[in-house]
């Protein structure tokens, strides 16, 4: 369970309303309540369009809520910081840079010298095990290596916090699977606070240490789920199948509310 | 080795079918003033530093020309360049200045030729400098202003629409990105928005020198104009020298394709990046 003094990000009555583009009124988030302690792995699942990602880039600094407070470590967030950073789906990697100057950029904004920025990025593209790639462009490189770039970027700025928005949505479920036991172990090291969007429960169950399933109707949160599964999780292990249909059953019944079947 | 040959010579076979049709019409009309033999046409061109109705040689009036044009064309680039950036990147600018800029963009280059004989007459770069004598004014005195706008007008649009529109379709993705890693306002500008553009606007540079290249002779048949390839051509025309017209035809195309093939190399080399993804 999250204390609250151990918390690192606050989330209280956070509401997004936005105009749709016929005049009417969206309620993305409404009045949501979230509590997140350092350290914590969250995995926020919900149908497509529940406003998920809305939350992310509130967090993120990079969109601003209609009502309600979103804190680290107490103080509002209105702006992107580097101590929380942030994984895209796909295309986030700029294309005429090598992947050496792209894991980079966080120091390169942030004035570090170029030969020490060159070191720092070199050691996080260990980590994910592209050294070898540390010249090519990424046009050159798979899905799932681009991601994997985009992991070790983010955390060469050395981020308390990583929102992660679908970082692996685009890949293939073999690849995807790979990736997901290497961002836990590289969790576990670093031991960052992971903030995980994610329309697969089948990739919430097995990353999570507490899951949020989001309303695809309403904008608030329909349940926090904690995730007791002792770690590395089977898939094979009974409760982990008990707890996704159980999960899957209370989004089925959004996706039939939001009138999309 | 054989394709390697075929690959060269495609691209000869049109010109050198031209040349063969001229020939043979100049023979069958046989009057230089409407069809000169291709042979004459040629010597002209073989021999750039010969005196031409005494208005100096071809070579010697392509320089003046390329002179025109560069200055028209790099003042149209920096405003072009500065202001698309900003009015792709701050959508209230867009908002603001798209419409009066739409409004002029129909408007051709030659239809500006009597506001701007209004406007600035004869004069040229000497006289803003203050010049009225010695070498400057000499070189200063052949870049008069109105051609310069003229130019200048030709130039910009090309670039301006490009550079809006290579800002406004960077990826938000990358822009993102760029912020949550710490990025201030001014590296966003250099080090996502420009390097993102670049692509765009260097295209947009290319075409933009074209249709400069292009206004040239519409800005050299403007009083005051004693020189360049446009004006040559014109004079010839008036004393009857269609091998000196043709000639200055043919120099002005061949200066604009290289120019667009220089254009196109250094992009080609520049920007592989952006063809390989997506």
């Amino acid at each position: 369970m999250a204390m609250k003094n151990g918390s690192i990000l606050e989330i209280a009555g956070l509401t997004k309303n936005y105009c749709a583009e016929n005049g009417s009124i969206v309620h993305a988030l409404q009045g949501i309540d979230l509590d997140i302690a350092a350290n914590d792995f969250v995995c926020v699942v919900g149908p497509s369009g529940c406003g998920k990602s809305t939350l992310l880039r509130i967090m993120a600094g990079l969109d601003r809520q209609t009502d309600g407070v979103a804190r680290y470590l107490g103080k509002p967030i209105d702006r992107p910081t580097p101590q929380i950073g942030m994984v895209f789906q796909e295309y986030s990697l700029l294309p005429w840079r090598t992947v050496i100057d792209n894991v980079g950029l966080g120091p390169e904004f942030a004035k570090v010298p170029k030969r020490q920025r060159l070191l720092l990025a070199t050691e996080f593209l260990q980590l994910v095990g592209l050294e070898r790639f540390a010249h090519a462009y990424p046009h050159e490189l798979s899905g799932g290596m681009r991601q994997r770039v985009a992991i070790a970027r983010a955390l060469a700025n050395d981020p308390d916090v990583l929102l992660m928005d679908e970082p692996f949505g685009a890949l293939d479920a073999h690849t995807r699977i790979l990736l997901q036991k290497e961002l836990l172990s590289i969790w576990e090291r670093h031991r960052k606070t992971i903030v995980f969007v994610t329309h697969s429960v089948d990739e919430a169950i097995f990353l999570a240490d507490r899951i949020c399933v989001m309303s695809g109707t309403s904008g608030r949160i329909m349940e926090m789920i904690d995730v007791t599964m002792p770690r590395p999780r089977e898939r094979s292990n009974p409760f982990y199948g008990q707890l996704a249909e159980r999960i899957l059953r209370m989004l089925e019944g959004e996706v039939v509310k939001m009138g999309v079947l | 080795m054989r394709r390697l040959l075929l690959r060269a010579l495609l691209p000869a076979i049109t010109p050198l079918l031209l040349l063969a049709v001229w020939q043979v019409a100049a023979v069958r009309v046989d009057n230089r003033i409407i069809l000169p033999p291709m042979m004459d046409v040629l010597h002209l061109i073989i021999h750039p530093t010969e005196d031409l109705l005494s208005m100096g040689s071809l070579l010697s009036n392509i320089t003046i020309s390329l002179a025109r044009v560069m200055a028209g064309y790099l003042l149209a680039v920096v405003l072009a360049v500065t202001i698309g950036i900003t009015m792709g990147y701050y959508r209230p600018l867009f908002r603001t200045f798209s419409l009066f800029f739409a409004l002029f963009r129909p408007i051709p280059p030659l239809a500006w030729v009597p506001l701007v004989l209004a406007w600035f007459g004869v004069a040229s770069f000497a006289t803003l400098a203050g010049l009225e004598y010695g070498l400057w004014y000499m070189y200063l005195n052949n870049l008069k202003i109105s051609m310069v706008f003229i130019i200048f007008i030709g130039g910009f649009y090309p670039v301006l629409t490009s550079t809006i529109q290579g800002v406004q379709s960077v990826r938000t993705t990358l822009l993102d990105s760029a912020r949550v890693l710490g990025a201030g306002e001014m590296a966003i500008f250099t080090k996502v928005l420009l390097p993102a553009a670049a692509p765009a606007i260097v295209t947009g540079m290319r075409i933009g020198l074209g249709v400069a290249w292009m206004c040239l002779v519409s800005a050299e048949m403007l009083p005051g104009s004693l020189s360049g390839i446009g004006y040559l051509i014109t004079h010839a025309f008036t004393v009857a020298r269609t091998d000196v017209v043709i000639a200055g035809m043919i120099s002005i195309g061949v200066v604009g394709a290289a120019i667009d093939f220089i254009f196109r190399f250094f992009e080609e080399r520049t920007f592989s990046w952006q063809r390989r993804s997506r």
